[in-house]
């Protein structure tokens, strides 16, 4: 069996900052892999070593600097990399994005696709089902459970009304949620035999996607300013003179809340 | 600008994030769609009208009987190409995040997402997003259309302007693909209730409390408010209160719709973690307390007085 | 009258030397093994990357890791911080002929450079001190010259083992065979999680401890093998910010005076520095000898002072912090240097040797020096017919320090930190004397007290600290946050100290602490003091006060980029 990983190299804690000419994120300093992504490593790993064997690729869509993430999930146990790195993808959108991996994605053929719910550093929650559409694959996400058995995946999702169970035929596309695995530690040997496994760089020519499908051309959305947050309405401090518990929840049944 | 507002239903009723929506799309002047999608849901339609729709599409069909992204995506692709819809707009939920991605991969569209704010500036759509713990805001537009949007969860309220919505029944073929997740079991409560991620109203707890016996305080409110119970790293280190519970740079982040801060100083540490809380009241007894310069409602007292009083008036008000 | 070291901490030289314990196929082998991607650590995997390139049959003797190097913080330069002003000496003779000044990331020569006296409100420049001219050096960030080192390193064949702590040093039979890593994946009270991940024995050939300031295994080895230096090591703690300017700075400044305190009795001894960044960042710091007796000295609030001066002000003025970091400086000079820097398969560099310059402020270009000769020394005990084990087989290497331009400048200011110790004046007046002749005055070489006996007493001082204002001054958590410290908060406790003390000694280590890693409980006479570890930036001063820093899990800790 094959498992798939798509993951992303994220720019980290308090070094994270916009860039103010291309009112992006800063992506120039350290990055790490995205927290939500080794989540869907360590469930690969798992589901691989539960069934004694298979084989784990791990793939990534950014500049050269992303093999840092590549080799981490290389070290938690992974098989194999696949880096899409062209200088034609930077500023990618979803739409590029998922255009551009899915033809990667496509490239592997493999039996179950695994991701993070969302980025770290855009929030978005978004790429799983756009890949699964551009594959033609079913999908979910939020699965904070999953057990792949006769052909088929079968999870828990998480929403906001409370958990439901789908199950869906290989070949799928999961997203999975933080809540889902506690990711393993690299060993020490894991480490070091990271670089000997196999790490493939792939541009958009070898995946026959055109430089303009990719990239901030190939992108629909686009970023046009930057500015401070609104500021918090009309913020009040009161002192308690016996009365503040009743402004309270006067202010809150002003603010509709109660 | 023509405009489709993906309605969400659940257990019967539309979803009040996207009537808020609605409300929202209706508010900015062109004619609004709304779309309802899903089995035996022909009798929702009406509510729609009543917050903004000028009319509202129906596709009532089996293959959407369970809250599944994909079957979405094959009907929204087919009214949007059909009816020529220049915006699709959704209130974020886990449903929705999939459908508009999925939807934006199908149609090759521009996809923003938690967006806080819509606006028409110079002729073109423009919407406001948070970024970096919502410290920084970004105004996003999109290069061609169709253009697609997810707005944060509780970024607009319904308003009811009193109108009535055209019902047309849609019909809509669907990919083999999309058909072939199947939801087994639906919409179980999880046991140990909500985490105080989805909690709409938290009460969280620090340092100032005193002692953990003090945390009786905060889950007394919140249960009145109907909410959860946070608490910072200090309390947590301290043992005062569960790890799952913590609040912050190491914790949990959260954005209720309410956050009441109980003896929390407001560390940046704890900051990061519930700045984008809607609302939020502090009770600190130091004035100093940097928490104070950025809440909505900062209260300077003691909060062993005034958690219990607040409390009893929370109940007694909910009671009536 | 308190002194700390009469609290020593629940901690001894033996929780940190032990034997391999893995079975044989879980050790793992690699020929020369490094403990710290610092500027001595990277240069010593780099001279062996040369040596190596030029040598495959030795490399291949190596086996398939021949150079490893062992990095606690998340990657190099995470933990990496200085002012700095580095001599091009060190990087010139390790790069040879291979690379340009240019290709190295520094923000340009010193152009011009001025030293102050300040006085509350006012300032009087006075010369700079012939040890302090810097014409011909670089200004630098450290933590970006390590990240730089460390990508040079890989490039040479150095495998960097990221996250890793070294938490054991490993000793049969009177000979280091390497070192064991630390455990990941515990809880607060030590139980294993889950992913509970145990160390491993990395056993290698030589093994080089690089590990900068209060080396935790260094400082093992130094007395398991009795290499103790004629002084005890003394150290001072440097509290740092970069701001972005927006005017740029054109020199190097150097002050001296306030916030500190000149008599004598309060043994503060230090000053400040404001270095240019380029054309719109700078950094400044503030150095105070952690042999300071008063209980309310708060290295973090001096810095914050400092920023109050109107000199200070108009340079920040418009500007914004960018960056924060503490650390630790060996300052003992020649003197507290380890009367041996080598044992039976075990090198000792940089800082964690005490390989500083304190008069100059340099130390960067020792270490580098330093781990390049340590490469050398390592890999001719590497030759065939050669054992690195053997007594003696790595004598070289102190041999070669002895004769380097590192021992010259060392001894020529190796009793200049001790005159420090009678207050500034005298202080001042027995430096000039000492630069005069070059060394050779005073006749007879001066002691330094530990800093731990110093005895303490309270002056009322932290009623001057400025209250944070968040725009110039801010506040200890303020400053943890900005280091980029998001250590895991339920791991076991890493810092070792007694947990009951007078009220003095707590309220000294709360107020030393950049971090507010320390708290007291209520009492009089004696406290219970509660530790915070999760905010602790590994800056080094708790260990020379009465406790102990050992290092946390592996990636804990600050993630530097600028400082």
């Amino acid at each position: 069996m094959k498992i798939a990983v798509c993951v992303k190299q994220v720019p980290e804690g308090a070094a994270r900052r916009l860039d103010p000419s291309t009112k992006r994120l800063d992506r120039s300093g350290e990055g790490a892999l995205n927290p939500f992504d080794a989540h869907a490593v360590e469930e690969a790993l798992k589901i691989r070593d539960a069934s004694g064997e298979g084989e784990v690729v791990v793939l990534s869509m950014g500049p050269q600097k992303a093999t840092d993430s590549l080799r981490k999930a290389l070290a938690m146990g992974a098989d194999r990399a696949v880096l899409v790195s062209d200088d034609a993808v930077a500023g990618s959108d979803l739409v590029a994005t998922s255009a551009v991996l899915a033809k990667a994605l496509e490239r592997e053929g493999a039996d179950l696709v695994l991701l993070g719910q969302q980025g770290s550093d855009s929030d978005g929650a978004v790429l799983g089902a756009a890949l699964a559409d551009r594959l033609r694959l079913p999908m979910f996400s939020q699965a904070a459970e999953l057990t792949v058995a006769d052909g088929s995946v079968r999870g828990k999702r998480q929403t906001e009304f409370g958990y439901d169970v789908i199950e869906a035929p290989l070949p799928a596309v999961v997203a999975v949620s933080d809540a889902i695995n506690e990711p393993r530690y690299p060993s020490l040997k894991g480490i070091m035999g990271a670089k000997k496994k196999p790490q493939d760089a792939l541009s958009l020519g070898d995946l026959g996607v055109e430089a303009g499908a990719a990239g901030e051309e190939g992108s629909k959305t686009e970023v046009y300013a930057l500015g401070d947050p609104p500021p918090r309405g009309d913020s009040r401090k009161i002192e308690d003179d016996g009365s503040a518990a009743q402004q309270i929840v006067d202010f809150l049944a002003e603010k509709r809340l109660i | 600008m023509p405009t489709l507002v993906f309605l969400e239903h659940h257990d019967g009723e539309l979803q009040k994030g996207s009537l808020g929506v609605l409300s929202k799309a209706a508010s900015l002047g062109d004619e609004v769609t709304g779309v309802v999608l899903g089995s035996g849901v022909a009798e929702l339609a009406p509510q729609a009208g009543k917050h903004g729709a000028k009319r509202v599409l129906v596709v009532d069909d089996p293959a959407l009987e369970a809250p599944l992204p994909q079957p979405r995506v094959d009907a929204l692709a087919q009214i949007v190409r059909d009816r020529g819809f220049d915006t699709v707009l959704f209130a974020g939920s886990v449903l929705a995040a999939d459908t508009a991605a999925g939807l934006a991969a199908r149609l090759d569209a521009g996809l923003n997402w938690d967006l806080t704010d819509l606006s028409s500036e110079d002729g073109r759509l423009v919407g406001k997003r948070p970024a970096l713990e919502d410290s920084v805001y970004v105004d996003v537009g999109w290069k061609s259309e169709p253009r697609l949007a997810l707005f944060r969860s509780g970024a607009f309220d319904p308003s009811e302007s009193g109108g009535e919505a055209e019902v047309e029944e849609v019909s809509a073929s669907f990919e083999d693909f999309s058909q072939a997740a199947k939801m087994l079991e639906q919409a179980h409560e999880e046991q140990s209730g909500p985490s105080i991620e989805d909690a709409e109203i938290i009460v969280a707890g620090g340092r100032g409390l005193g002692g953990p016996e003090n945390f009786k305080l905060c889950e007394e409110l919140a249960e009145a408010l109907g909410g959860a119970v946070a608490a910072t790293r200090a309390v947590v280190d301290a043992g005062w209160y569960p790890y799952a519970a913590q609040v912050g740079q190491t914790g949990r982040s959260v954005s209720p719709k309410l956050y009441v801060a109980c003896g929390i100083s407001g560390a940046i540490q704890h900051k990061v973690g519930m700045q984008s809380s809607n609302v939020i009241v502090a009770i600190n007894k130091d004035p100093n307390a940097p928490i104070f310069e950025f809440s909505d409602l900062g209260v300077v007292g003691d909060l062993h007085e005034i958690v219990p009083k607040l409390t009893e008036l929370v109940r007694a008000r909910r009671g009536s | 009258m308190t002194r700390p070291a009469d609290y020593p901490p629940p901690f001894g030289t033996r929780d940190a030397i032990a034997a391999p314990s893995d079975p044989d196929d879980e050790r793992i082998d690699v020929g020369v093994l490094i403990v710290g991607a610092g500027p001595a650590g990277l240069a010593c995997a780099i001279r062996l990357g040369q040596l190596l390139a030029d040598s495959p049959e030795t490399a291949e003797r190596l086996g398939d890791v021949p150079v490893a190097v062992l990095e606690k913080g998340k990657a190099p330069g995470s933990h990496l911080l200085s002012g700095a002003v580095v001599n091009p000496r060190g990087l010139r003779r390790l790069f040879r002929g291979r690379m340009q000044l240019a290709d190295l990331p520094l923000f340009g020569e010193v152009q011009s450079e001025a030293v102050y006296f300040l006085r509350p409100r006012s300032s009087v420049r006075i010369p700079a001190p012939p040890t302090m001219r810097n014409h011909g050096n670089y200004v630098a960030s450290l933590s970006q010259l390590g990240r730089w080192l460390g990508e040079q390193a890989e490039e040479a064949g150095a495998t960097i083992l990221p996250e890793t702590p070294a938490a054991r040093l490993l000793v049969t039979d009177g000979r280091v065979r390497g070192v064991r890593t630390g455990d990941k994946g515990r809880g607060r009270n030590g139980e294993q999680l889950p992913n509970f991940e145990p160390g491993s024995d990395l056993v290698a050939r030589v093994t080089v401890l690089a590990e900068g300031t209060q080396g935790h295994l260094t400082g093992a080895a130094i007395r398991h093998f009795g290499l103790e230096g004629e002084n005890p090591q003394v150290w001072a703690l440097g509290v740092k910010e970069v701001w972005r300017v927006a005017r740029p700075l054109r020199r190097v400044i150097h002050t001296m005076g306030w916030p500190l305190r000149s008599a004598a009795k309060y043994r503060e001894f230090g000053g400040s520095f404001i270095y240019p960044m380029g054309e719109d960042m700078i950094t400044l710091g503030m150095v105070v000898g952690l042999d300071y007796r008063d209980v309310e000295l708060s290295p973090h609030d001096l810095l914050q002072e400092l920023k109050t001066h109107p000199k200070l002000r108009r340079i920040l003025d418009g500007g914004e912090r960018v960056a924060w970091g503490a650390k630790t400086i060996p300052e003992g000079g020649l003197l507290s240097v380890p009367s041996r820097l080598h044992a039976p398969g075990l090198l000792l560099c940089g800082d964690g040797a005490g390989l500083v310059n304190v008069p100059a402020l340099k130390g960067i270009h020792y270490a580098i020096e330093s781990g390049r000769l340590a490469a050398e020394a390592a890999f001719a005990a590497l030759q065939p017919g050669q054992t690195p084990w053997t007594p003696g087989a790595l004598a070289v290497y102190d041999d070669s320090l002895r004769q380097s331009f590192v021992w010259r400048d060392l001894e020529a200011v190796r009793n200049m930190r001790q005159a420090f110790g009678r207050g500034f004046w005298l202080g001042a007046a027995l430096a000039g004397a000492m630069t005069a002749s070059r060394g050779k005055f005073p006749p007879t070489d001066l002691r330094t007290e530990p800093d731990s006996e110093v005895e303490l007493l309270r002056s009322g001082r932290a009623r001057r600290y400025p209250r944070p204002d968040g725009q110039l001054t801010f506040d200890k958590l303020s400053s943890v946050y900005l280091s980029g410290n998001r250590t895991r908060d339920d791991q076991p406790n890493h810092i070792r100290i007694q947990r009951r003390v007078p009220r003095e000694l707590g309220e000294l280590w709360v107020r030393m602490c950049p971090a507010q890693v320390y708290e007291l409980g209520g009492g009089d006479g004696e406290v219970e003091v509660g530790i915070t570890p999760s905010n602790c930036v590994q800056c080094g001063a708790i260990s020379a006060r009465g406790g102990r820093l050992t290092p946390p899990e592996g990636g804990s800790g600050p993630e530097y980029t600028l400082t």
